[in-house]
């Protein structure tokens, strides 16, 4: 697993996965506002997963589009990070999940910007656009809610605690990390950690948010396809239709 | 969908080089008909979605045009149908051969709208791009202020940002504090 194609293939799997996950808050958000937020969030997503996952197939030229690499792949198959699999949990835990992906996803698609495959360049900086307003909205929300009234501080709080063990994943490079930034293709993580660091630290801190200490345990596999037990039951109801009528187009 | 499937009509005669520019304009008029289909006071030039349209001949005389189009935002369900318009209605109008082909690069603005789009969005009660494209240069942990939106329906600068996500990924929701109307506002992106 050193290759362009699984890259640029885990780059679409991260955002599939994640668009699934927001799309359960369909017409249940706690105010419409909300509702409508996430769900355009969740369309930005899938629409951006498509350009990967186009791309991840032509790359490998046989013959898999973008439907065949979502539906038809198990989950050992999916190599997104455990984060974006997660459940949905409280209002809470989704922001400060989709805090802790978008500022990471903000800056690595600044660094894919700077990629030497014109086709990666082409897609982050149209990703980049999208991904500056969720950032935006997430950030305001995490300060709001973070020092907001003592049980939305209580549960941002304890949705920061709980995810923080996910986030060592995003920086630590694994071969195929390591490949495409020698390769000039991807950024270097330590580098995206930092700034990722610096920001979450400060929107924390305006939160009157507690920063978990360093050094903490990090779960970790997602990027190799081990992933937690929540992601089967992701897939087997956004596969369904393809899994139950193959082939099914209309 | 990227690229539509040529359609066979009938072939348009072969045309002198001038013919060609005509037809060129004709084409561009007709897509300026074509109005996109979740904003229905907006055509698709006006909106800055179609960036050239080529037209040419192959070697049995028979003229192909393809229509170069870019995405707004990467999910907006629109396009396919906006694809789909294109084709049928140069069809209609007995153009031969039409493909749509998708450009992400470089990637759509709202400065590219037209000034005739912005006047007709703001008549249909949606408030045009208020401000230059996103910038995409930084975050800040500091609370991003929302742009000040004239009330497309009374004018007053006295408006409110009720959320930055809307009816569709192009639009905001915004309420104006004197004639108390809500009203989408058309972000700039």
């Amino acid at each position: 697993m050193t290759s362009k194609t699984d890259y640029v293939r885990r780059l679409g799997d991260n955002v599939l996965v994640l668009s699934q996950r927001l799309s359960e808050w369909c017409g249940k958000g706690p105010a419409l506002e909300e509702d409508m937020a996430l769900i355009n969030v969740s369309l930005d997503l899938i629409g951006q997963a498509r350009l990967w996952l186009s791309y991840a197939g032509e790359l490998e030229g046989q013959g898999r589009g973008e439907d065949q690499l979502a539906f038809l792949r198990d989950a050992h198959q999916f190599h997104n990070l455990l984060l974006v699999e997660l459940p949905n949990g409280s209002y809470a835990d989704t922001l400060a999940r989709q805090f802790l992906f978008d500022v990471w996803h903000y800056f690595l698609l600044q660094g894919l910007c700077q990629s030497d495959d014109a086709r990666i360049v082409e897609i982050a900086q149209k990703c980049l656009k999208e991904v500056t307003y969720h950032v935006r909205r997430s950030t305001d929300l995490v300060v709001r809610l973070g020092d907001g009234t003592e049980e939305s501080h209580r549960r941002m709080q304890a949705a920061i605690d709980d995810l923080w063990m996910y986030t060592g994943e995003l920086f630590t490079p694994d071969a195929l990390d390591t490949a495409m930034q020698q390769q000039g293709l991807a950024p270097a993580l330590d580098e995206l950690q930092q700034k990722w660091q610096q920001h979450v630290t400060e929107v924390l801190q305006m939160a009157t948010l507690r920063i978990p200490a360093a050094g903490l345990w990090m779960q970790s596999g997602g990027k190799q396809g081990r992933h937690t037990e929540h992601l089967g039951y992701l897939l087997a109801e956004m596969q369904f239709l393809q899994r139950s009528y193959p082939g099914a187009a209309w | 969908m990227s690229v539509s499937p040529a359609i066979q009509a009938r072939p348009l005669p072969a045309q002198a080089e001038s013919d060609l520019e005509a037809l060129q304009a004709q084409i561009w008029h007709w897509l300026d008909q074509i109005a996109d289909p979740e904003i229905p006071a907006i055509s698709v030039v006006d909106l800055g979605i179609v960036r050239a349209v080529q037209l040419q001949h192959d070697p049995a005389q028979q003229m192909h045009c393809t229509v170069v189009i870019t995405p707004t935002y990467s999910g907006c369900p629109a396009m396919g149908v906006i694809a789909a318009d294109i084709v049928s209605t140069l069809q209609q109008h007995g153009v031969a051969q039409v493909s749509v082909r998708t450009q992400l690069a470089p990637a759509w603005n709202t400065d590219w709208m037209s000034e005739k789009g912005r006047r007709n969005l703001n008549h249909y009660g949606i408030a045009p791009p208020a401000q230059q494209v996103i910038d995409i240069g930084g975050i800040s942990p500091q609370r991003h202020a929302a742009p000040k939106v004239p009330c497309p329906h009374c004018g007053s600068t006295q408006t409110v940002c009720v959320s930055q996500f809307g009816s569709t990924s192009c639009k905001a929701l915004y309420q104006c504090k004197d004639c108390r109307e809500p009203f989408d506002y058309f972000k700039a992106h």
